[in-house]
């Protein structure tokens, strides 16, 4: 049996593959950028832990040899803020989706990003909610279908970047399935960020999303990826008009803030002559 | 020996205590009235003793954090109340199936909903059982006081660590809030149970939910240890795989449901008073178990032949027992601060042995020794 590169046998439980994505789907593509990312950077494995909660990117860490979580739906930044407090040491890498990471664990997000805690946050970002069938997700844009939106969807989508900007993330980037060499740098440094970092990776869903919204075959969505997405830094050589169809990936925010679990050792430092 | 200390201390504050000697180092809540000065405490304790303490965003965060953290080793606590138990009810069955130990304590309020914040209830003791979907394992115990509540806390953690398994520790207002002079037991005298971790030498074949051979409850790794295993809420295989095969979803379920129902007379705890003679029987717990004893004695005084049974388990059920004393007593009297619930197993145990009677009381006041004595003279 070919078992694949020596990426895939260093990284993955190679006797669970095949996974269970739909063909088409670009999430084989960005969970392999992460274990890339991971080799990249000679994470000790044992060292590293993923976190993901529930829907079709959330399968992810189940097929990845380290130490993985598979929790409640929209629940894994929650765990992984448990795990990251109680063992610092431990690299969590937190995997989940659009529908997981900003409606049902909004909240997780928010104050997550608020805290500056080490995590490093990947979004498999297909605009839809794949497992259950196709229904629309905070992150599908306006006016575009679902199963739960047959006559279009009203709701404003979500930018996941400005939200955990907003929201106090040091580390804010956006990549895609199709740029895969620039998302292996963008979670190189997200990891390597002391604080909260997040990667909106934009995805395909050809099953759902594409279909509901007449987008094409997979390919025709990596090609979609690759001709409408602007780079960050090229944006300003852009007029305005021409703008409002593309999305721009790259790197928006890469600052230094205090983090959440050093701040703690700070405490335990400041009380350790209490110790009993 | 050492001599024991002894503190005025609150059942809120004994249960940190309990906590405390039984080796919590991670607590992770959310502030909730009237489990509150729990988490406040673990806050100043914690810290003192190396260990850790977060205040999340809501409660399915407090416990999903106090999961992650039990994943690293960790024996790991919450603290709430009836809202947020409702709220962390997904988790727990999470917790029962993934076989992560740790420990919730459920101050229990007069509720549905909002309720009566500041009053205490026994209305949560079906949800204890029954609050997660699906079939699962549950460990509540109830202590009925202060010192209780430092015991049976410790009791919580170690039965967390025994069968890898959440448990549920049941107190209410009235103990939660109660004042009482508590004698400290030394540190000698508390038997303290950790999780059974594999060898290092296993970390190539380990399987995470793998029991040795003749044995329900598998060794459990943590997080960061060279493991590397998988951890996951659907059903899985013997490493921590998802699977949907039949066979092994059925022996999963039956193995985690099977660690408690075959150790029930190690989890099990009761007792009872005035038995010897006794023709009829009060059966309480919790807050009300205090003003029942109360009105068993002064009953006797009045020459009713009233035996007194203290159920500290609340799950699993002491079934056997209250069957054996069902041959013997003609009838039993349930009081509880809810409109039904512990008699239901009561019912459902004696069958038609016994008469079965219940005293419930639902608008935020405890229940009496008289009222619980007007009852007893009423149907005895």
């Amino acid at each position: 049996m070919n078992t694949g590169s020596q990426l895939i046998k260093n990284n993955f439980r190679v006797e669970k593959l095949p996974h269970i994505w739909c063909p088409g789907c670009g999430h084989g593509i960005l969970m392999r950028a992460v274990t890339e990312a991971i080799e990249n950077l000679n994470l000790d494995k044992k060292k590293v832990c993923i976190v993901s909660g529930i829907g079709c990117s959330s399968r992810a860490p189940g097929y990845m040899d380290f130490n993985t979580l598979h929790t409640t739906h929209g629940r894994a930044l929650a765990f992984a803020t448990g795990i990251k407090l109680a063992k610092p040491e431990l690299k969590v890498i937190v995997i989940t989706g659009d529908g997981d990471c900003t409606a049902i664990g909004g909240n997780h997000l928010i104050h997550a990003a608020r805290r500056n805690i080490d995590i490093t946050t990947i979004v498999f970002n297909n605009n839809i909610y794949g497992m259950t069938g196709g229904q629309y997700s905070p992150t599908t844009p306006k006016n575009e279908f679902g199963t739960t939106a047959p006559f279009g969807n009203i709701d404003k989508a979500f930018d996941v970047c400005k939200l955990a900007d907003g929201a106090g993330a040091t580390y804010v980037a956006r990549g895609t399935a199709y740029h895969v060499k620039q998302l292996i740098k963008l979670v190189e440094k997200g990891i390597n960020n002391k604080g909260f970092s997040l990667i909106d990776a934009i995805s395909i869903c050809p099953t759902y999303y594409g279909r509901k919204n007449k987008k094409g075959l997979a390919v025709d969505m990596m090609n979609y990826l690759k001709d409408n997405a602007v780079d960050v830094k090229a944006v300003k050589k852009f007029q305005k008009e021409i703008l409002e169809d593309k999305f721009v990936i790259g790197e928006f925010k890469n600052t230094t803030e205090p983090e959440y679990t050093d701040e703690y050792n700070k405490i335990l430092e400041k009380v350790k002559h209490l110790h009993k | 020996m050492n001599k024991r200390q002894i503190k005025l201390m609150q059942g809120n504050e004994a249960c940190v205590e309990g906590a405390l000697a039984a080796g919590i180092k991670f607590y992770a809540g959310y502030p909730i009235t009237p489990s509150t000065e729990i988490a406040e405490l673990c806050a100043e304790k914690l810290p003192q003793v190396g260990g850790k303490f977060i205040q999340m965003e809501d409660e399915i965060a407090g416990i999903a954090a106090t999961i992650g953290g039990s994943l690293t080793g960790l024996k790991s606590m919450t603290a709430t109340s009836g809202p947020g138990f409702s709220l962390k009810q997904e988790n727990i069955g999470y917790a029962a199936l993934a076989e992560i130990p740790c420990v919730i304590v459920n101050v229990q309020r007069a509720g549905p909903s909002t309720g009566l914040p500041t009053a205490p209830s026994q209305g949560d003791i079906m949800q204890a059982k029954w609050g997660t979907h699906g079939d699962h394992p549950v460990i509540a115990l109830s202590p009925t006081s202060v010192r209780e509540t430092y015991d049976l806390t410790i009791k919580a953690f170690n039965f967390s660590e025994k069968y890898r398994t959440p448990v549920i520790l049941l107190l209410d207002e009235i103990i939660g809030h109660m004042r009482e002079k508590v004698e400290i037991p030394n540190s000698d005298e508390i038997e303290i149970i950790d999780r059974l971790k594999p060898s290092v030498e296993d970390a190539d074949e380990y399987m995470a939910y793998k029991p040795k051979k003749g044995e329900l409850v598998p060794p459990m790794a943590a997080f960061g240890e060279g493991f590397n295993f998988h951890v996951t809420g659907l059903m899985h295989d013997d490493f921590g795989f998802p699977t949907n095969d039949a066979n092994i979803s059925d022996q999963l379920l039956r193995r985690i449901m099977k660690k408690i129902d075959n150790n029930v007379n190690d989890i099990t705890m009761y007792e009872e008073e005035f038995m010897e003679d006794a023709e009829f029987l009060v059966l309480a717990y919790g807050g009300t178990y205090r003003s029942a004893r109360s009105a068993v004695k002064k009953a006797r005084l009045l020459g009713y032949k009233v035996g007194l049974f203290k159920a500290l388990t609340i799950w699993p059920f002491p079934e056997k027992r209250i069957r054996e004393i069902s041959n013997k007593i003609k009838k039993i009297l349930v009081p509880e601060m809810n409109l039904g619930q512990y008699v239901l197993e009561v019912e459902r145990v004696v069958k038609n042995e016994s008469e079965v009677h219940h005293l419930g009381k639902v608008n935020g006041e405890a229940i009496t020794p008289e009222e619980i004595l007007s009852k007893i003279r009423e149907v005895l």
